[in-house]
């Protein structure tokens, strides 16, 4: 089942990657060597993903990925091989996605993964954040329920292998309430419970809450926060290739430094040719941004024409060309009184 | 010559043993160098020392008790009381249910036997995830909300939360009570096991007795508590969530197909002319059961009953597909919010390994006990 997948998973990778190891007579184990390398030998980025995380990432009605964690997996595969279309997604549940990148199984894990002290210790470098969220509650609107302190004695449909479950706990601790938790291994269960009846809220993430609140048109919802706590979902790579580390968090910040510079799709061949040196370089037609990273010196030009910039990506997946129309709220740049920096391609 | 075939014949024997122990002691030397080796190039090492910290996350029903500010060890710990608790559960009502299902099979009679060979080929052939998932959409989709329970007798109570009961609590000093009945039971089921049935019911008979006389001479009482709907749930009382209804419901259901066909045959092993032999001596139906078929059907009926077991407390790491936390569920939770999924993996598959060990130790004493009986 989905759990053994795991198990298997891990229990191949490491006898596997004995015999492999035991036969190259060195170490050269996959996981081991730089990621770029393989990926371009594969000829393609291996990206964990979600199943249901609509917005983020789930195949559509013609089994093609979308969301925001699948365009930085696309962002990821031009950065690496110069085409949106090399890449291919790993469905993962929550239990599984930590176990599936510390063996090797995919390459990135950009999947709404929180960033904490006790994974970033665990064997996984987070890169940088492509998404801010909270964790929230949602419930009925005919419970009446506005705060937490309503939701004393409620049953609550969490589900496991996310942070929620520590931010559930962790509420019900800090206002003294008793909250029933009903904890199942993926989204579709979770949220099927809650639709059920079994449960009189669902907790999890504030963008996934309204995602399923838009699909429920015909039902009144309410969104209560858990806390004022922020949570930086945020891409991870695994230990021990600092620089397939520095590709990842660039990918992902070339979409981000587009749209601080006012590049996108349409204007990006236009740009190529600005006297603004910041815009110069950024697109590699000054050289040496990518050659540092051991990339093609137009990577960020290549990510904004194929992928866009972080407002196109948003829009296209969360925001009003999505039918989601969340707000970006702490999405926003810095500039603009957002979480989103942009860092120097200098 | 003479002298040397004996050493020869000894060599001959040894010669493949200690070859072959060799050989495979070699391959898990080479097994551990190279994950060791691969293990460290990862950056990886094994260290349970996470478990002493602190686990963080919820559990929605364990038999250990358990809250989100205990350890790591106590949140596998208490996986662990669920998973050997839903296991025991479903091998005692699996067990239960397939005695009558065989013997319904076998009676020759068309409507028992028909329906119970039709129970058997429906539950064994459909995959136990599928009547997992329809006996939990069943229990939550079929049931109403707290509000609107079902009410079959006063005092119970069933909604999509679960079912809820009265429970009785002892009001007084109960502990004499308590040895006296714990005292009792043991060695009703001491006795029982060695065969003295007869000794067996008058200790019965006695703990009854001596329970009532301390019952009325310490003055004790019993004091309901009778589950009351709260803003949102039923609280109070015994409860059963639709979660562990649903496991055992669906996991008791598929096993009793298994136990049913392994009792069938069993007793379809036995002879044809025992039965004879027994009519023969003028015992009744009953007593030859009891006394001929039974003890040397139970042979036979061992080794895949044992087989049978262990598969049920294997499939009982399905039970997170419900919302059940077992031990599997509680390790993968871990595993998620530490990173030390090998650790965890190692542990579950010890842990296991032991349990599945523990039935055929179990298995294996019966199945001395009886091959006495058949002597």
């Amino acid at each position: 089942m989905t759990h053994t997948r795991a198990f298997l998973a891990l229990a191949c990778a490491v006898v596997g990657g004995a015999l492999l190891s035991a036969c190259s007579d060195g170490p050269t184990a996959a996981a081991s060597g730089p990621t770029l390398a393989e990926v371009r030998a594969r000829g393609y980025v291996r990206c964990g993903a979600g199943k249901d995380t609509t917005g983020f990432s789930a195949p559509d009605g013609h089994g093609r990925w979308l969301g925001l964690d699948v365009d930085t997996c696309r962002a990821i595969a031009v950065a690496a091989l110069g085409d949106r279309d090399k890449a291919r997604f790993v469905p993962l549940t929550g239990q599984q996605r930590i176990t599936a990148l510390l063996t090797g199984e995919i390459d990135v894990l950009p999947r709404t993964t929180t960033w904490t002290l006790q994974r970033d210790a665990g064997g996984i470098n987070f890169t940088i954040p492509n998404y801010y969220d909270y964790t929230a509650f949602m419930t009925g609107a005919a419970s009446g329920a506005k705060t937490l302190r309503d939701l004393d004695g409620a049953t609550v449909c969490v589900q496991t292998g996310s942070l929620t479950e520590i931010v559930f706990a962790d509420v019900a601790r800090r206002n003294h309430i008793t909250l029933h938790p009903v904890i199942f291994d993926n989204v579709q269960s979770t949220r099927q419970a809650f639709l059920a009846g079994r449960c009189d809220a669902l907790a999890t993430d504030q963008s996934a809450l309204v995602a399923l609140r838009a699909m429920k048109p015909g039902q009144r919802f309410t969104i209560i926060p858990a806390s004022d706590d922020i949570a930086p979902l945020t891409p991870a790579v695994r230990h021990g290739d600092d620089q397939w580390f520095d590709i990842v968090k660039y990918a992902i910040e070339a979409m981000i430094v587009a749209e601080h510079l006012g590049i996108n799709r349409t204007n990006v061949e236009a740009m190529s040719s600005s006297r603004d040196p910041v815009i110069r370089r950024f697109l590699g037609v000054e050289p040496g941004n990518g050659r540092a990273l051991g990339l093609r010196d137009d990577f960020a030009y290549q990510i904004v024409r194929q992928v866009g910039n972080y407002a196109e990506v948003y829009d296209d997946n969360l925001g009003a060309r999505s039918g989601l129309n969340i707000p970006r709220g702490p999405n926003r740049l810095r500039r603009d009184g957002g979480l989103m920096l942009s860092i120097g391609f200098y | 010559m003479q002298r040397s075939k004996p050493s020869r014949d000894m060599l001959r024997w040894w010669l493949p043993q200690a070859l072959f122990a060799l050989v495979f002691m070699a391959f898990i030397a080479v097994m551990v160098g190279m994950v060791e080796h691969n293990l460290s190039v990862r950056g990886m090492a094994l260290d349970f020392g996470f478990l002493g910290s602190t686990a963080r996350f919820p559990l929605s029903e364990t038999i250990v008790p358990y809250s989100p500010s205990a350890t790591f060890a106590r949140a596998l710990l208490a996986g662990l009381g669920n998973t050997v608790v839903l296991a025991l559960v479903v091998i005692v009502l699996s067990t239960l249910l397939g005695v009558p299902l065989a013997l319904a099979r076998r009676s020759g009679h068309p409507l028992a036997g028909g329906v119970a060979c039709s129970f058997i080929d429906a539950v064994r052939n459909t995959p136990l995830v599928v009547q997992l998932l329809f006996w939990y959409g069943v229990l939550t989709v079929g049931l109403p909300p707290p509000g609107k329970s079902l009410q079959p007798i006063p005092g119970i109570f069933l909604n999509d939360r679960g079912l809820y009961l009265t429970s009785f609590g002892i009001t007084g000093t109960a502990l004499p009570l308590l040895l006296v009945a714990v005292g009792g039971l043991v060695a009703v089921a001491v006795l029982a096991w060695r065969g003295r049935l007869h000794q067996a019911s008058l200790v019965t008979l006695a703990t009854v007795i001596a329970a009532a006389v301390l019952w009325v001479s310490l003055g004790l009482g019993v004091a309901p508590d009778v589950p009351h709907l709260d803003r949102y749930n039923f609280i109070g009382g015994w409860s059963f969530t639709p979660e562990f209804a649903a496991v055992v419901v669906g996991s008791v259901l598929y096993a009793s197909g298994f136990v049913a066909e392994i009792i069938r045959a069993g007793i379809a092993a036995v002879p044809c002319g025992q039965w004879d032999a027994c009519r023969a001596m003028g015992l009744s139906d009953r007593q030859s059961l009891r006394l001929v078929i039974v003890p040397q059907a139970l042979r036979v009926m061992v080794p895949p009953m044992t087989s049978q077991f262990a598969s049920i407390l294997k499939n009982s790491t399905l039970a997170l597909l419900v919302g059940y936390p077992d031990l599997n569920s509680v390790a993968n939770t871990t595993m998620n919010h530490t990173g030390h999924a090998l650790e965890c993996v190692v542990l579950v598959a010890f842990v296991y390994l032991i349990l599945a060990a523990a039935i055929s130790l179990g298995m294996g004493l019966l199945e001395r006990r009886s091959a006495r009986w058949a002597r």
